[in-house]
């Protein structure tokens, strides 16, 4: 088949953002089969497969795109699939620029082969088709736990269900899906696909039990004398952080978590939800990643007049994605770039009026490699705003380390493990995503809960010898 | 599901109802609490547990109307099931140790203030009870209350029951014919709760307050729960929510449980059970 030498990714559509700014619908609304096709020509089929290495999950990427093209739309969800539990969440949230994209040889030159939008097109090709119910694989009498159902957890219960365990997942809050359910906002990823992807981990067996706090109702000690042979503790980076600046306990100020938990879990921006929201003016958004942007974007949404990202690095040490930047950006956030928070400032009421920040300059790096922000002395400046949210990152939570013997954590709180197979320092015992990493993304949890479960499988079937 | 068993009025606007929750009875201790969700569209909220039978199963929680949620959760009847009961989260109180204990509660707080008394003075302690309520018609749970405590004083604010004052009056009173209390729980209104404390704390003693402010998922994830203990940020949910009455910024806290006021009145549910 020729090769479409177009050297522009295919555009996707997308909503207006001034119509866009004003709902909560997705903003991307996904190929069209003719753009799909279209698109899927434009890869070279390159013999050493380079996009392949730059997946964490290892989706055989030209494979797909190569059925995509020969309008094989259900074989291409089933090669994603064979390696990926949740397509449909990935194609939207994978920073494919930095992973599989980045090594696309059409990139040299031109705009890589759009293989997340692809992958999208695929996975929402499947979900619009209704196949046929998927066949659950044949037991092998051994029953492991997943303590978290967010991207680590499912994906390491789906790799694990396809080998025939018996897998139990414990979700702490009411909804499974962790991350993907109470964090990444509705227009960014609707809580449908999310949920359709959950559907299709139970159909091959995977049984999820919501309310279920482990280390509260259960410990890991109980799981294993439930019979659990191995436990995978995917519970994520839960626990968010405080700017540590004056006023932080003024009304007004929260963490990210909460404004979005609010607003993605418990629906508060729509009149049938009980969840109250507060719908601020002014709002300054403290920090640089996706979260920080999905945080302001809702702020928007929400009516803010205002929406300020409060970085205090610049541009291009920015963390999140470069799509949610551009989409923050049109839709009228405005960024303070090298500007950092001092303090915040509120009425006699106890309500936040402003946030004083200073200006910074770029250093030499730092342990991360990025420039180190350093303070202008004097530039002390007030932002006039009615809610701060910080956005500044999350810790692991505490609870089933504290309540786990064996349990090794570093100082931040990550888990302990062998990076071989992912065990924490307690047999049986693994963990991955968030909690082992501190916050990072989506797919590097999928990754690791993809490893876990080939370690898992290993362990148990290593037992019986 | 969670199937309400059993419901029984206490005063005119409290409500007990025992939950078939067996996991969390069975791991529920006094200073607990569960986050409950009654339908799909409604919000997760935090009540203390108020009672628990790891051997039945059940847990019982004790509410007063007095938003859009418990509004509903009073609409549903024995048989009717709650969407979400998780728990028990939070810390347990530490009841070993103490041997004279003074146990306040305030209005719907007796609730709380019970089983703390109950497992104090199952571990041992000599327990004083003091309940306050505004007048003798809205009194609860008094047979249970003198049941697990060694002496018990039901105050009234209006003296309709014949024992006018708050509870401060009553533990001021305690405290000055020299009751050497190791421990004082207070459990109730914040205002009652922070007039304990200035109380004690003129005495010396240790006091211990149970703190229920707005929460979300109830296991840290949020931090909607903080308040400042001692000069550090803490969450109710998983440092508390019982903490060293005398190292709480008060002011701080009454700020915060203030702060949806406005969201409530607004919210769907006072427009549908505002008028009652």
């Amino acid at each position: 088949m020729a090769v479409n030498k177009q050297m522009e990714k295919t555009p996707m559509p997308e909503q207006e953002p001034q119509i866009r700014a004003a709902n909560f619908e997705e903003v991307a609304k996904g190929y069209t089969v003719e753009m799909a096709v279209n698109e899927a020509q434009r890869c070279l089929h390159c013999k050493t497969r380079p996009c392949v290495s730059g997946c964490p999950v290892n989706v055989q990427i030209p494979d797909f795109i190569a059925q995509i093209a020969e309008r094989d739309f259900e074989g291409a969800y089933q090669t994603i699939r064979a390696t990926n539990s949740l397509p449909a969440v990935c194609g939207r949230v994978c920073p494919q620029e930095s992973q599989c994209e980045s090594k696309c040889v059409r990139g040299i030159k031109g705009e890589p082969v759009a293989i997340g939008r692809l992958e999208r097109f695929a996975a929402d090709t499947h979900m619009h088709a209704e196949t046929e119910c998927a066949v659950k694989p044949v037991p092998n009498g051994h029953k492991v736990a997943v303590i978290g159902s967010g991207p680590a957890g499912l994906t390491c219960a789906g790799d694990l269900a396809r080998l025939g365990y018996e897998v139990t997942v414990f979700e702490a809050i009411h909804t499974a899906g962790g991350v993907l359910m109470y964090g990444i906002p509705e227009f960014r990823l609707p809580k449908t696909i999310v949920q359709r992807e959950i559907a299709s981990l139970r159909e091959i067996g995977v049984d999820i039990e919501t309310n279920m706090v482990i280390g509260k109702v259960l410990s890991v000690d109980e799981l294993f004398e439930q019979g659990f042979e191995a436990v995978f503790v995917g519970s994520g980076a839960g626990l968010p952080s405080f700017l540590g600046i004056q006023g932080e306990e003024l009304l007004g100020v929260m963490s990210a978590n909460e404004f979005l938990t609010r607003i993605n879990l418990m629906k508060a921006y729509r009149d049938e939800y009980d969840t109250p929201i507060k719908r601020a003016k002014r709002v300054a958004v403290v920090g640089g990643g996706n979260v920080a942007m999905d945080a302001a974007r809702c702020a928007k949404r929400l009516g803010a007049e205002h929406v300020y990202i409060v970085y205090r690095r610049g541009e291009n040490e920015m963390p999140a994605r470069l799509e949610e930047i551009h989409h923050a950006k049109e839709e009228g956030v405005e960024f303070l770039f090298l500007t950092a928070p001092v303090q915040v400032l509120g009425d006699e009421g106890g309500r936040v009026t402003a946030l004083e920040c200073v200006d910074m300059v770029l250093g030499g790096p730092d342990a991360s490699g990025r420039r180190r922000p350093i303070e202008v002395e004097g530039s002390n400046h007030e932002l006039s705003v009615d809610m701060v949210i910080a956005a500044i990152g999350n810790t692991p939570n505490p609870l089933i380390r504290t309540t786990t013997e064996g349990l090794e954590a570093n100082r931040r709180g990550c888990l302990v493990v062998n990076e071989e197979t992912m065990q924490t320092t307690r047999e049986g015992v693994y963990a991955g995503g968030d909690v082992v990493t501190g916050a990072a993304t989506v797919i590097l949890a999928m990754g690791a809960g993809k490893h876990a479960a080939r370690s898992i499988d290993e362990y148990i079937r290593g037992k019986g010898r | 599901m969670y199937t309400i068993l059993h419901k029984r009025s206490l005063n005119p606007s409290v409500t007990l109802m025992k939950i078939d929750a067996p996991l969390v009875a069975k791991k529920a201790r006094a200073g607990q609490f569960i986050i409950l969700r009654v339908n799909e569209t409604g919000e997760r909220i935090p009540l203390t547990i108020a009672d628990h039978d790891a051997e039945k199963g059940t847990v019982t929680i004790i509410f007063q109307k007095v938003g859009g949620t418990t509004f509903l959760l009073d609409t549903l009847n024995e048989g009717d099931a709650l969407l979400d009961f998780v728990g028990p989260l939070g810390r347990a109180t530490e009841v070993d140790g103490y041997h004279r204990v003074a146990v306040v509660g305030g209005g719907v707080g007796c609730a709380i203030a019970y089983p703390e008394a109950k497992a104090l003075h199952a571990a041992g302690a000599k327990v004083d009870m003091i309940a306050g309520f505004r007048n003798k018609d809205i009194v609860m749970l008094e047979e249970e209350m003198g049941a697990v405590s060694d002496r018990l004083y039901v105050m009234t604010d209006d003296g309709s029951n014949g024992n006018k004052g708050f509870v401060t009056v009553k533990l001021q009173e305690l405290l000055d014919e020299g009751n050497a209390y190791d421990l004082v729980i207070a459990i109730g209104p914040l205002p009652m709760m922070r007039a304990v404390a200035e109380l004690t704390k003129k005495y010396g003693v240790k006091t211990l307050v149970s703190m229920n402010p707005i929460m979300i998922d109830g296991t840290g994830m949020c931090g909607g729960c903080r308040l400042t203990v001692g000069g550090e940020v803490k969450f109710a949910c998983v440092d508390g929510p019982e903490f060293d009455a005398h190292q709480i910024d008060w002011d701080g806290a009454m700020k915060r449980l203030g702060q949806y006021k406005e969201e409530e009145h607004e919210c769907n549910l006072m427009k549908r059970f505002g008028k009652q």
